[in-house]
């Protein structure tokens, strides 16, 4: 009998079913990206129950690091049209008798969240290195002589009416820096605060009612 | 690479002919592109937004003379204390009357959960059954319905507990808010952070630890 001979294929292995899961993924993947923003220290925020999503516009969040450092971020409105980020800016360059230029402005409107007295804010601005504009993150001073969180509350608040006032605090944070936080955002007329944390679902029903 | 293109075997003396082979695309170099990517995505991108717990404050005055009078019977105070402690006494403590004496408690499901859900027995029950009978179907109303009717039970609730947070200068910020978080959970219809009075302190600094 002759052997079947075996006809000699090249070991090609087809990839495009590959490639398209691989495109359908990224493209799903794009699409739905919400980028994690870039944070200035390390926050461990507490667990509640409550499943309600923390609002892209129209907030203000501080941020209280574990070392009592405080932070702030602004966002800059809906749209490209809206640009309370440099608004703010300016009406803190006003106060504060410091001119910032264009690009200044323009490179505040993307800065993202910073926390450091307004002396340095045109130094951090023109910074090109990394690791000085780290340095410089002081956190924002919040003493009676001079309150600059206040400030920026305030006018954050001027500036975009609508603005919400979030708190991302440490949960190992002693509670009366944050009752000054508070404080001092209710003395801005702001009675209403998100505290920002982590969701842990919790089921509690009847029979979980003590005999 | 996945593909091997074979050399021809050509016998010697024969003619060359133009190889004509399939029109193949090598995958690979856009396959390892787009692993690449897809690893980037997935590494950067931020799946469970953070939440949001509102709180709305009392509004500021800034005349202590008008405190509102509130039941002592009704009272509930929780203190907090350093290293997660808990304490709640009910009532009111009065430097100038025998002082309650602190109860400790901690934050699990048997300590505060229980004496809130204990204390807030009626009101609980009546938001369950009514979120269950939705749940089941049994009525049928829009979420702001179901919501308003919440809210309008929770202010006429005339018997639960009102709850007065005292934290201390050494209690934690997360310790606040598993508090605050108990009372969502146990569906507490009245409840406010306070600061400590001095005799609560000093109530404080005596209990065991």
């Amino acid at each position: 009998m002759p052997k079947i001979k075996s006809v000699a294929r090249s070991p090609h292995v087809d990839m495009t079913p590959m490639v398209d899961l691989f495109t359908l993924l990224l493209t799903f993947f794009l699409l739905t990206a919400v980028f994690i923003p870039m944070e200035p220290a390390q926050i461990t925020i507490p667990v509640s129950v409550s499943a309600k999503a923390v609002p892209d516009h129209n907030i203000m969040t501080l941020y209280i690091a574990p070392d009592k450092r405080i932070f702030f971020n602004y966002d800059n409105g809906q749209d490209t049209s809206f640009h309370y980020r440099i608004q703010l800016l300016e009406e803190m360059g006003g106060r504060y008798h410091i001119n910032f230029t264009p690009a200044e402005l323009k490179h505040f409107s993307n800065a993202g969240t910073f926390g450091l007295p307004m002396k340095d804010i045109k130094a951090w601005l023109d910074t090109k290195n990394a690791k000085d504009a780290e340095q410089l993150q002081t956190g924002i001073p919040m003493d009676s002589l001079d309150n600059q969180l206040a400030w920026w509350v305030r006018l954050g608040r001027t500036v975009n009416p609508y603005a919400e006032v979030a708190i991302k605090a440490d949960g190992n944070v002693e509670f009366p820096v944050i009752k000054k936080v508070l404080d001092l955002v209710q003395s801005n007329g702001v009675n209403r605060f998100d505290f920002i944390t982590t969701y842990d679902k919790e089921e509690v029903g009847l029979k979980d009612l003590p005999k | 690479m996945a593909e091997i293109i074979q050399e021809e075997k050509r016998q010697k003396g024969g003619k060359k002919r133009p190889r004509r082979g399939v029109a193949r695309v090598d995958m690979t170099p856009m396959v390892d592109l787009m692993a690449l990517l897809l690893t980037f995505f997935m590494l950067t991108t931020a799946f469970n937004k953070p939440k949001i717990m509102v709180i709305t404050m009392p509004e500021k005055d800034n005349k202590p003379h008008d405190q509102p009078k509130i039941d002592a019977k009704r009272t509930l105070n929780i203190l907090l204390g350093d290293s997660d402690r808990v304490y709640y006494y009910m009532g009111i403590a009065d430097p100038n009357k025998p002082l309650p004496t602190l109860i400790k408690t901690n934050f699990s499901k048997d300590g505060l959960r229980r004496l809130l859900l204990e204390k807030n027995r009626a009101l609980f029950t009546k938001i369950v059954d009514y979120k269950s009978a939705r749940a089941k179907g049994r009525i049928v109303v829009a979420d702001t319905t179901a919501e308003n009717y919440i809210k309008q039970l929770k202010i006429d609730d005339n018997v639960g507990p009102i709850v007065l947070i005292k934290p201390d200068v050494k209690a934690k910020y997360k310790d606040v808010v598993a508090t605050i978080d108990e009372m969502s959970i146990c569906n507490i219809a009245s409840y406010a952070i306070v600061d400590l009075s001095p005799t609560e302190k000093d109530m404080l600094k005596s209990a065991p630890r």
